[in-house]
């Protein structure tokens, strides 16, 4: 194992490429959100089978989970040798 | 006498053989031990096999089920790709330990009798806390200490349960049960342990992430997995699980977001996942239960690779946390694809496993028209991809570059993640084989277009989520307290809060005595010493004034009366 200087040039590390990644993956969610228009989600509860609502659910969730982790954080977080003294 | 010898007992044997083989011959042991172990396991018939009488119990060492097979045989699978993982880098003790720990497992999968039961839940925490200690570092062998001392309480309410259980019913059969009273709630609570249930969730992401690379791929298949059989065969139905499961869930992915320390990640990402499994317990249903044994059996393969996966590179680098990780798919191509196929897996992608099996506990809920847990667990669904689908990749293997170049996996760490993600790959994408094991007749297609479009939208869009947010998920080099803090630091404050109590007072009753017993010598001194009036010394002609004085008044005294 030995140490690299820092600016490789592995194609998945340069900054073209990962702009080309945003738009494919950009270009995903688009489409996933767009195929409902011909593939019907069957709605068990309702909301569930609304245009997006799988999109719309999932970002929300995680926004929701990641702000509350952060709001615990000050509570809950401490210096990783906290338990060694 | 045949007829009644679990199949856990190969295991056995091999752990006790793996002491005292060497070279060759012991590569051979712990890589037909197990295969050896799969095929008696198909042997099993249904129902009781055989009864011995001990102590006026009809002990019932092996009955056979189809779900008990179901979970028998991905034991005895990850107890051959563990052991191919960790032949030739474990050090013999450890690998003799996690086939005694395997064997526990299987043990528990065929017994029939209560009795039974706790003998191999009791071989299985012996062993497992060996494992830990195989990590050979001081903080392991606390962690041992504590992970020891949490099971060994778990074992003892599990048998003040079964006790209780024998004592008014009678029985030692392992039946349904529903926890209504004291004996049933002893063994729901002794299970749940095992489970990493609330409030006691955290000895699994304290113990797990102190093992040795190759043990935490042990440690994250079977403890928690033989809970969930448990809980299948002794409470199907038991509504407290699902309330239990939900929390479990939740609470896996805020703490593994909170977390820096990648093994750590995956170790609160096997709470969260057990909390579907008995979630899905709690529901009940023929759907829900099948949900709860193919989740459990697709997790088992997915965990462990994912593990494999942090152990390459804990191996390789020497470094756990994600805060010095990063970059190295680079150079490590091969643990990254199969970290990615685990981390796909576990967040239930379309074409993998946990797609498979997830889908069935979600539609257990549907069924049952449970829309708040259908909800929190797509919700969850979601999370999990935050937390451990793109996190744990993210974080260890792309992020910054961390300037670390380590070789790839040794080719038989790399084989056992090619055969796993293999499987994880082949069950995603034709379940009905895979569902013909389970332990119900299954009526269900995962792959309708509606519902693979809901979960891809739900999955990726997760995956905005966290770019989006990436700053807020920073990694700081901090830890993250849990209820253990109760009695890491809590109890341990407060005995010496206590102690200096007891020795303030000691100090005060000692000097009070003291101070009696100075004033008393004092007084004593002060009558009877060298100085004190009664012992003085006085001198002659005082005396002879004193015999002059009586006698004088002896002489008035005679003469006036």
């Amino acid at each position: 194992m030995k140490q690299a200087p820092k600016s490789d040039e592995h194609w998945l590390a340069r900054p073209r490429t990962i702009r080309q990644l945003w738009i494919v993956f950009i270009a995903i969610l688009v489409l996933t959100v767009l195929a409902q228009v011909f593939i019907k989600v069957k709605g068990y509860f309702g909301v569930d089978g609304w245009f997006g609502f799988g999109a719309a659910f999932g970002f929300l969730c995680c926004a929701a989970m990641v702000v509350l982790a952060k709001a615990l954080g000050p509570f809950l977080k401490r210096d990783d040798r906290y338990y060694d003294d | 006498m045949t007829e009644w010898t679990s199949p856990a007992l190969i295991l056995l044997a091999a752990a006790i053989l793996i002491g005292l083989t060497r070279g060759h011959l012991r590569s051979a042991v712990i890589l037909v031990a197990p295969l050896l172990t799969l095929w008696a396991i198909w042997q099993v018939p249904d129902g009781v096999v055989g009864t011995v009488r001990f102590l006026d119990y009809a002990i019932e060492p092996v009955e056979g089920s189809p779900l008990r097979r179901l979970f028998a045989t991905i034991f005895s699978i990850m107890a051959f790709t563990g052991g191919l993982f960790a032949f030739r880098h474990a050090r013999w003790y450890e690998l003799s330990a996690a086939f005694a720990y395997a064997s526990g497992a299987v043990g528990v999968c065929f017994a029939g009798d209560l009795i039974t039961l706790f003998l191999f839940w009791e071989l299985m925490a012996l062993f497992s806390t060996v494992i830990v200690w195989c990590g050979g570092t001081p903080a392991a062998r606390k962690a041992g200490i504590r992970y020891a001392m949490m099971h060994l309480l778990g074992g003892v309410i599990l048998k003040v349960g079964i006790e209780g259980v024998v004592v008014h019913t009678g029985s030692i059969d392992i039946q349904p049960l529903l926890a209504t009273n004291f004996d049933t709630w002893m063994i729901l609570v002794g299970i749940l342990i095992n489970a990493a249930a609330p409030p006691v969730s955290a000895w699994l992401a304290d113990a797990y992430p102190e093992s040795s690379p190759t043990g935490s791929v042990f440690l994250s298949a079977f403890t928690t997995k033989t809970a969930v059989l448990a809980l299948i065969l002794l409470f199907p139905g038991e509504p407290v699980l699902i309330g239990v499961g939900l929390y479990m869930v939740m609470y896996g992915i805020i703490y593994a977001l909170l977390e820096n320390d990648a093994r750590r990640i995956l170790a609160y990402s096997i709470v969260n996942q057990v909390g579907f499994m008995v979630c899905a317990v709690g529901i009940g249903t023929q759907m829900a239960l099948n949900g709860a044994a193919a989740h459990a059996f697709a997790h088992i393969i997915y965990k462990a690779l994912l593990f494999m996966s942090a152990g390459v590179v804990v191996y390789r680098t020497g470094k756990n946390k994600c805060s010095d990780l990063g970059g190295l798919f680079r150079t490590m191509p091969l643990t990254t694809i199969c970290g990615i196929v685990g981390a796909l897996s576990i967040s239930s992608f379309p074409l993998t496993s946990g797609f498979v099996t997830k889908t069935l506990i979600s539609q257990a809920a549907i069924d049952q028209g449970l829309v708040v847990v259908y909800f929190l667990l797509a919700a969850a669904s979601a999370g999990v991809f935050l937390h451990a689908g793109i996190k744990f990749p993210w974080f260890v293997f792309f992020q910054k570059d961390s300037g670390l170049r380590p070789k790839d996996a040794p080719w038989n760490m790399a084989a056992a993640m090619v055969l796993f993600s293999a499987l994880c790959i082949l069950m995603g994408a034709f379940p009905e084989a895979f569902y013909r094991l389970l332990p119900y007749p299954v009526d269900y297609h995962a792959y309708s277009p509606g519902k693979v479009l809901f979960y891809l939208q739900l999955l990726l869009f997760s995956g905005l989520a966290f770019f989006v947010m990436l700053p807020w998920l920073k990694r700081t080099p901090t830890i993250s307290l849990d209820t253990d803090w109760l009695y890491r630091v809590a109890l341990k404050k407060a005995f010496s809060v206590l102690a200096d109590l007891l020795g303030s007072a000691q100090e005060r009753a000692q000097r009070s005595v003291q101070k009696l017993l100075q004033t008393a010598l004092a007084r004593i001194q002060r009558h009877h010493g060298p100085e004190g009036v009664l012992a003085r010394t006085w001198p002659t002609g005082s005396m002879v004034l004193w015999v002059a004085i009586m006698l004088a008044s002896y002489l008035i005294l005679y003469y006036l009366l």
